[in-house]
């Protein structure tokens, strides 16, 4: 009993790590009606930009995360959205998939050849330790991840609800030619949508890299995850994809300790299979469009 | 057959298939035969991606599908060509299975489907190590022998490949040619009105991402003879990338636009040799310039040039609108 509890706690943890990136994803795909395929390269990107702060201009911890921030929100927010989106989204989705992935391989590349190709040990953003709570073991890292991944996305639902931009992203989203009468800034909204895409990432990157290490293919896992996590929930609701990560990161967590450790990689996949072949627009999302 | 001006560059084709290992090395020859291998299995995701606009990413592992069973069954003695089309009509199945599903809803489930599906073979033959000897697969198998004809040797080996390659063009082209085929086409050019016409779209999107991959299952078929050693990486995600890459450069939606993709992207690693490790980044890079630049691929490029050079009766402007209305 005390093992289960452990489990499932530390995999809330990693799930509302996945959400964050599951979160960008379905932003994006609201906003631009496109499949990011490169976001699990969005999370591991970030946390070399901090690396090159601290090892090679020396800056302290505090400051290369701002340095990295920085650069996320420049390069795959803006310059994402600018060199390749924009030319890209008059040709359709199609066009604009294949890309994102020639940059997947792209980014993988650069940080192999030029950063290296060993797994590099990352700081930890949150304190260590662990708390015994009469058996139950806490650690102090979960706990933190799951507080700050908490107050997020919380923050991003009230930005969203409750702030002038934020609804008019969503008008942008919903009917970007209607809201467009009504005077909002639709490619404004859009551009605003991949900044926000590459805050929650370069969220994320900060919180998982200490527990799984830096290395410049750890975004093909995280970003089938975040795919995952996304159509399971629900791929019009940011509800969804904070459920579908959560599920994703307890699910995997119970298979790896009790079921199977060689399978592990294949329950999302078949949890995906479930949700496409069952209830397609996601546990919580609402139906949308029609079907073939 | 009509003499036209097609069947005689096709048959200039034929011929510069026929005559280019004459004289040429192992190394050489190995590389045109991977070359007609690949062109395979993106011919079948053409006829997925280019015709009926869905992206699978999947054609690798139809390859592993096809590659294991006809590994499998040969090394157990039976022949190739009774292995063939059992890995053949397997990936055909497999295809249907997993299509029905993705294909049921819009958008770009299949995308995802498929990614889970590659994923999925590839920790099954992996991990299974009883039947597909793990991560260090399978080796000898024989290439096939037809008596007066033993492909054992490199040589004979690519000529096996170019009848296969030349019989299964004119298969597919039998298929897009067919009303089935223009089906895809109408799909992909307006869903709607296609569907207005009376084809019923989810049947021809499925059957056409079932070819697709049974076109795969051939093309891994021919690949356990040719390397005459498989392991699960040889099947993994990149490959599949590679292949619809193949489709993208040389031009999705045109007959011969994989072939001309899947020299190119064969060949690339060899023109780009010397760049070492950048292979791969100024690869990534050309795919964006030219899907930004020239997205029908380098046959839709040789059609704009020539049409620019020749300057041929030029299809009236209102026509080109209507196929979009």
């Amino acid at each position: 009993m005390e093992q289960l509890i452990q489990v499932v706690l530390s995999g809330l943890a990693t799930g509302s790590i996945y959400a964050l990136a599951a979160i960008g994803f379905t932003l994006i795909w609201q906003a631009a009606q496109t499949v990011n395929f490169a976001q699990g390269e969005f999370v591991m990107l970030p946390a070399f930009f901090v690396l090159i702060g601290i090892n090679f201009l020396g800056m302290p911890l505090w400051l290369a995360m701002l340095f990295g921030l920085a650069l996320s929100v420049l390069i795959l927010g803006v310059a994402f959205k600018r060199i390749l989106v924009d030319p890209l989204l008059s040709h359709g989705g199609l066009s604009l998939i294949i890309a994102t992935m020639a940059v997947a391989i792209l980014m993988k590349e650069l940080v192999k050849e030029f950063y290296s190709a060993e797994a590099q040990p990352y700081p930890a953003l949150v304190p260590q330790g662990a708390w015994d709570l009469s058996g139950v073991i806490i650690s102090l890292q979960d706990i933190s991840h799951l507080i700050i991944c908490f107050v997020v996305i919380v923050g991003l639902t009230l930005f969203l609800d409750k702030t002038k931009v934020g609804r008019c992203m969503q008008a942008a989203a919903q009917n970007a030619a209607v809201a467009e009468i009504l005077g909002v800034n639709v490619k404004r909204m859009i551009l605003y949508t991949f900044v926000v895409n590459a805050v929650l990432a370069t969220l994320a990157s900060f919180l998982i890299t200490p527990v799984y290490l830096a290395k410049f293919s750890s975004g093909e896992y995280l970003g089938l995850i975040a795919f995952i996590a996304a159509i399971v929930g629900g791929f019009n609701q940011v509800r969804g994809a904070l459920a579908g990560g959560l599920l994703i990161g307890v699910l995997d967590n119970i298979t790896a300790t009790y079921i199977t450790a060689e399978y592990r990689q294949a329950i999302p996949l078949l949890l995906l299979i479930a949700v496409i072949l069952f209830k397609p627009e996601g546990i919580l999302g609402k139906p949308e469009g029609r079907a073939v | 057959m009509k003499f036209t001006k097609r069947n005689l560059w096709l048959l200039i084709g034929l011929a510069l298939l026929i005559l280019a290992p004459i004289g040429q090395g192992r190394y050489i020859v190995y590389t045109l035969t991977s070359w007609l291998v690949f062109s395979i299995a993106a011919m079948g995701l053409n006829l997925t991606l280019g015709y009926a606009g869905q992206i699978s990413l999947a054609q690798s592992a139809f390859m592993a599908v096809g590659a294991y069973i006809t590994a499998l069954l040969t090394l157990n003695g039976i022949h190739w060509i009774v292995a063939m089309p059992i890995a053949v009509l397997s990936s055909f199945v497999l295809g249907l299975l997993i299509g029905f599903p993705a294909l049921r809803v819009k958008g770009h489930f299949l995308a995802f489907v498929t990614l889970a599906f590659t994923t999925l073979v590839f920790l099954v033959l992996r991990n299974e190590d009883w039947l597909t000897g793990g991560p260090y697969g399978l080796s000898g198998m024989p290439r096939p022998d037809f008596g007066l004809f033993n492909t054992g040797k490199n040589i004979n080996f690519y000529y096996f490949t170019v009848f296969i390659f030349v019989i299964f063009s004119l298969l597919m082209y039998q298929i897009v040619r067919s009303p089935w085929g223009r089906a895809f086409k109408g799909l992909r050019e307006n869903e709607i009105r296609a569907e207005s016409l009376g084809v019923n779209t989810r049947r021809i999107t499925l059957l056409a991402f079932a070819i697709g991959s049974a076109a795969g299952g051939l093309a891994g078929s021919l690949m356990t003879p040719l390397v005459q050693f498989i392991e699960p990486g040889s099947f993994a995600l990149l490959h599949s990338l590679r292949i619809l890459l193949m489709v993208i450069v040389g031009g999705a939606g045109f007959f011969f636009g994989p072939v001309v993709g899947a020299g190119v992207v064969i060949m690339l690693p060899e023109v780009l040799r010397f760049t070492e490790g950048y292979y791969l980044m100024i690869y990534a890079v050309t795919v964006v310039v030219l899907i930004i630049f020239c997205p029908k691929g380098l046959v839709g490029l040789g059609e704009i040039i020539s049409r620019k050079i020749l300057k041929k009766k030029e299809v009236r402007k209102d026509f080109e609108q209507g196929a979009k209305l």
